[in-house]
């Protein structure tokens, strides 16, 4: 007799692209390492908390280690000082990595064109999102990483395996 | 103003030790918002620090101040001034020794004196480029090892010089 058991054996087939999937996969669980450098790090927090609930976005596991996490959020002001160790938590990354400008000051240096400041993060890492805000409301930086995960949605992970020139060379 | 230290029997009596000890180191004396300051002459710094320390008790240097005199050079003004700020906790006291300096002359440390001031002469060096000698391990605190010129001098620009 056919009953419900044979049915459930019958294996269900979803038929997708490889690179869609995976990139599905990356968008919803981006792991942040939260750099709270400057003020930019209350907000950051604040999105974390339970009112802006960064969580709905599969990002609330803010990482305390660089090589657990796949996204960099540089918040608030690099000093000149502290810009060699913002690069090598950087480095300790594993690939696939994002960086997330948050704030005037990881921007652009914003209200502090002075000796001391690095004039933006771009100078020491590849930045994909730049949010604007002295500080960001956690809104901002929502919007920000939805941003991110549009872009995360156009990437080809596959081509590296095939094209060996594809991979990140650093 | 310092009419007004006839008030203050104890820092008044803390003056007249000092008068009578370095009378040619002192070159001049203020009393204002109730805190004494004694100008003295850079060659007896050493000297009239560790009599204040051990003779008059004043066991803490609270902080040291760099200031540049760059806008006062037309009156005569040394280029540097540097502050050292002491403090008496028996009874509450303190005391401003001042010294003035020239760009290339530099200062005796007195981190054999003053443990403390270790980092405040490596802040000073590092910010206005004032030698401090003897001092055990002078080099810059704040900005990195390769950073050129000296932030708080008044003819530095703000953009840095590179």
């Amino acid at each position: 007799m056919t009953d419900k058991t044979d049915k459930i054996e019958q294996p269900s087939v979803i038929m997708t692209n490889l690179d869609k999937f995976i990139t599905w996969a990356q968008k919803n669980s981006v792991w942040p390492f939260g750099s709270g450098l400057a003020c930019c790090a209350i907000e950051m927090v604040a999105t974390a908390c339970a009112r802006y609930d960064i969580a709905r976005f599969g990002m609330e596991l803010f990482r305390a280690s660089p090589r657990q996490s796949d996204l960099f959020i540089v918040a608030g002001t690099v000093t000149n000082k502290m810009a060699p160790g913002i690069r090598r938590l950087w480095e300790q990354k594993p690939d696939p990595k994002w960086v997330v400008a948050m704030g005037n000051c990881a921007v652009s240096g914003g209200p502090f064109p002075t000796y001391a400041v690095l004039q933006g993060v771009d100078k020491i890492l590849p930045v994909d999102v730049y949010i604007a805000g002295c500080p960001p409301t956690p809104q901002a930086l929502l919007h920000g990483l939805m941003t991110l995960q549009e872009k995360i949605k156009t990437e080809h992970p596959t081509k590296e395996i095939f094209d060996v020139h594809a991979r990140p060379t650093r | 103003m310092l009419d007004q230290l006839d008030n203050f029997p104890i820092l008044k009596k803390v003056l007249e030790s000092l008068e009578t000890n370095f009378k040619d180191s002192i070159l001049d004396k203020t009393f204002e918002k109730n805190e004494l300051s004694v100008l003295i002459k850079k060659e007896d710094l050493i000297g009239v620090l560790t009599y204040l320390k051990t003779e008059q008790g004043f066991n803490a240097l609270n902080d040291m101040i760099g200031i540049d005199n760059l806008p006062y050079a037309a009156e005569g003004k040394k280029r540097f001034s540097v502050y050292y700020q002491l403090y008496r906790f028996q009874d509450f006291q303190r005391i401003r020794i001042k010294v003035d300096t020239e760009e290339n002359e530099g200062i005796d440390s007195i981190v054999s004196l003053y443990k403390s001031s270790d980092w405040a002469e490596r802040e000073i060096y590092d910010m206005f480029g004032i030698t401090f000698s003897s001092h055990p391990d002078l080099r810059r605190i704040y900005t990195p090892d390769n950073f050129e010129g000296y932030p708080l001098r008044k003819d530095f620009p703000m953009e840095g010089k590179k």
